[in-house]
Parts: structure tokens; C-alpha cells; sequence
């Protein structure tokens, strides 16, 4: 079997020695230093996102998912569902209305340090030639409600599609019909856009344009 | 043979990450029970208030901790069948985990007092 091995496969297994053996032996250059906010809020309050997407669930899903990420990195996230239901009350039902509401007034009500705005651009199904994937799409800024300075803006994608062989076109243009019937039927957008969040919010401090830490943040102890 | 390759690379690729943290939060169906709510399509608001409040007692029970929020989406679900003292008893008791809500909390109990009297 080795002797007949095909060549693709022995070229596969060579790269795969070479990344096994190189792979941990460079320590990575140090990062960016990353360029500390100009202030450091305690409290996010995150506003039900503008939703650019054709799926009317994309706001939702993408706001169901974004405490975890942001508590988790160090930050009080005030209820959303509360939040939501508050500016339900007091007529505030679109996305864009609820985005232009003065920081002023926003602190008056919520007492937040600073503001999450999010845009979900997009959110489902692509329909491209070869790969019915889910792909989400979102961005967000940070504004610091009592300076009304700009902390922090960036934007995420994932795909369901993710870590598929990208190569094998013959299987990708099956799989696309396939997997764009399943995508639709399962509501898979949804676990795309957590992992869209995870990607924007989740604590990345080696990325560029990764979130500061919050104070409620414990590192983990070093290991060796 | 192609499963054998992919398993080398999965290996070779975690081999040099780090193990993540614990979380800080039992997050347990929250964000789940988050989308009902919000796409209006929850059994019921008194079934997902059983859903949270077995939630928390679970967590508390297991010495973790219960994350940002619940206590008030709790609040919120009281609220709607009526059960106001115990809506400010939750929001209380988000206002005691974290004294970060404090502002938005008095500000919600101010209303429903006012309402009150």
C-alpha cells in the first residue's frame, strides 16, 4: 500500500510531517501591541442590531447570542430581553430609531458605561453556484455613553462551510444543492451567527482589533 | 487514508493551542430560550419562566455563577403573569450580582412601584 501510495497522498502526509514538526517549534512573533481604549467601561448596553440581511430572524438570532461572548470576556451586559421590551414600551420598535437615540438619553435609562451598536450584513443562505452555506455577517461599534467617544469597531464572518475541502468541486456542487435544503430547513444561520459573535466579541487579544478585556475578566492561571 | 491525514492535522493544529479558560458563567439554554423570546415562538412565557427559574436553581446548586441578565429576564416573565413583587424580587437580585445594573434596575422597580401607588 505505502509503495502505491498516490502521489497526492504521500505529497499530503509530507507537508502534514513538516507542519507536525514545525508547528509548535517557532514561538509566534509578539503581537501588536494593542492600543489600550481610551476608556475602560464596565457596562455594555447592546441595542437590537440594524438587520441588512433579507432574514427577518437575523437581528435575533445574532442578539440571543451575544451576551455570552461579551459577559465572557469581562463585561456586565445588561438584559437584552429587558432592554428590548423597555424600548418596546416607549414606542421604539425599529432598529434604526432605536440606533439614533441620544447617548444622553440612552444613560438616563439604562446607567450603561457604553453602547454596542450592530449591523447584521448578512444572514443565510448564499445561493452561489457551488455551496448552498450559511453565512453571517455582522460588525459593531462601541461608543462610550458619557464621552460619547468611539472605544472600538470591527466586524466577523463564519460560514457553515467552514473547514470543508475546498478543492473537491465534484462533492462541493453536490453538497451545495444539499446542504443549501438543509441550511434553510434547520435554521443553521443561527449557529453560524453565534460563531460570527464568538469571532467579533469573544476575547482575542493576539487579533488586530480584538476586544479589551472587561474587569470582570480572570485570565486563566499559566500552564505549562 | 483520508480520514487518517485529517486527523493528523486536527491533532497537529490543536497540539499548539492552548486550552481555553473556564467559563465564568453557567450558560446552560439561556441563549436558546433568548431567541424563543425574541422570535415569539417560546411554548409559553410561564414555561420558559419554569425553564430559567429551574436554570438558576441548578447553577446556584452547583456553586456557579448565573450569568449577566437572567435574573431580570426572569423578572420580566413575573412580571407578565402578574407576579409583581416577585418581578422586583429578581430584579433585586440581578442588582445584588451585579451592582454594574443598578441604575437600570432602580430605574425599572421606580416604575413598577409608580405604577403601583
Amino acid at each position: 500500500m505505502s509503495a502505491a501510495l498516490p502521489g497526492m497522498w504521500r505529497r499530503a502526509l509530507l507537508m502534514l510531517a513538516v507542519l507536525l514538526l514545525t508547528g509548535c517549534a517557532h514561538k509566534p512573533k509578539a503581537p501588536p501591541e494593542p492600543v489600550p481604549w481610551p476608556s475602560q467601561p464596565t457596562s455594555l448596553l447592546v441595542l437590537p442590531p440594524i438587520n441588512e440581511s433579507r432574514d427577518v430572524k437575523a437581528p435575533w438570532g445574532v442578539l440571543a447570542q451575544v451576551t455570552a461572548p461579551l459577559a465572557e470576556a469581562g463585561y456586565y451586559v445588561l438584559p437584552v430581553a429587558v432592554v428590548e421590551q423597555t424600548l418596546r414600551d416607549n414606542g421604539m420598535t425599529v432598529a434604526a430609531d432605536i440606533h439614533a437615540i441620544s447617548h444622553a438619553k440612552l444613560r438616563e435609562v439604562f446607567g450603561a458605561d457604553a453602547v454596542v451598536y450592530i449591523k447584521v450584513r448578512e444572514y443565510g443562505s448564499t445561493y452561489t453556484v457551488v455551496s448552498g452555506d450559511a453565512v453571517v455577517e455582522v460588525n459593531a461599534h462601541i461608543v462610550d455613553l458619557r464621552t460619547g467617544k468611539l472605544l472600538w469597531g470591527n466586524a466577523a464572518t463564519a460560514s457553515s462551510g467552514e473547514g470543508r475541502d475546498p478543492h473537491n468541486l465534484a462533492f462541493m456542487m453536490v453538497q451545495a444543492l444539499v446542504s443549501q435544503l438543509v441550511n434553510v430547513a434547520t435554521d443553521a444561520s443561527y449557529k453560524v451567527a453565534g460563531r460570527a459573535n464568538q469571532r467579533l466579541f469573544g476575547l482575542n487579544p493576539t487579533a488586530v482589533g480584538g476586544l479589551q478585556a472587561g474587569p470582570r475578566y480572570v485570565p486563566p492561571p499559566p500552564h505549562h | 487514508m483520508r480520514c487518517l491525514a485529517l486527523a493528523g492535522a486536527m491533532l497537529a493544529l490543536a497540539g499548539c493551542a492552548s486550552k481555553p479558560p473556564p467559563p465564568l458563567y453557567e450558560w446552560g439554554g439561556y441563549q436558546g430560550q433568548l431567541y424563543a423570546h425574541f422570535r415569539g415562538d417560546m411554548a409559553s412565557p410561564l414555561a420558559q419562566l419554569g425553564a430559567l427559574l429551574e436554570q438558576v436553581q441548578k447553577t446556584e446548586a452547583k456553586g456557579s455563577a448565573v450569568p449577566p441578565g437572567l435574573h431580570a429576564h426572569i423578572a420580566m416573565l413575573l412580571l407578565q403573569a402578574g407576579q409583581r413583587d416577585e418581578a422586583v424580587g429578581h430584579l433585586q437580585a440581578e442588582k445584588a450580582l451585579f451592582p454594574e445594573s443598578a441604575h437600570y434596575m432602580d430605574w425599572l422597580i421606580g416604575r413598577l412601584q409608580g405604577a403601583k401607588s
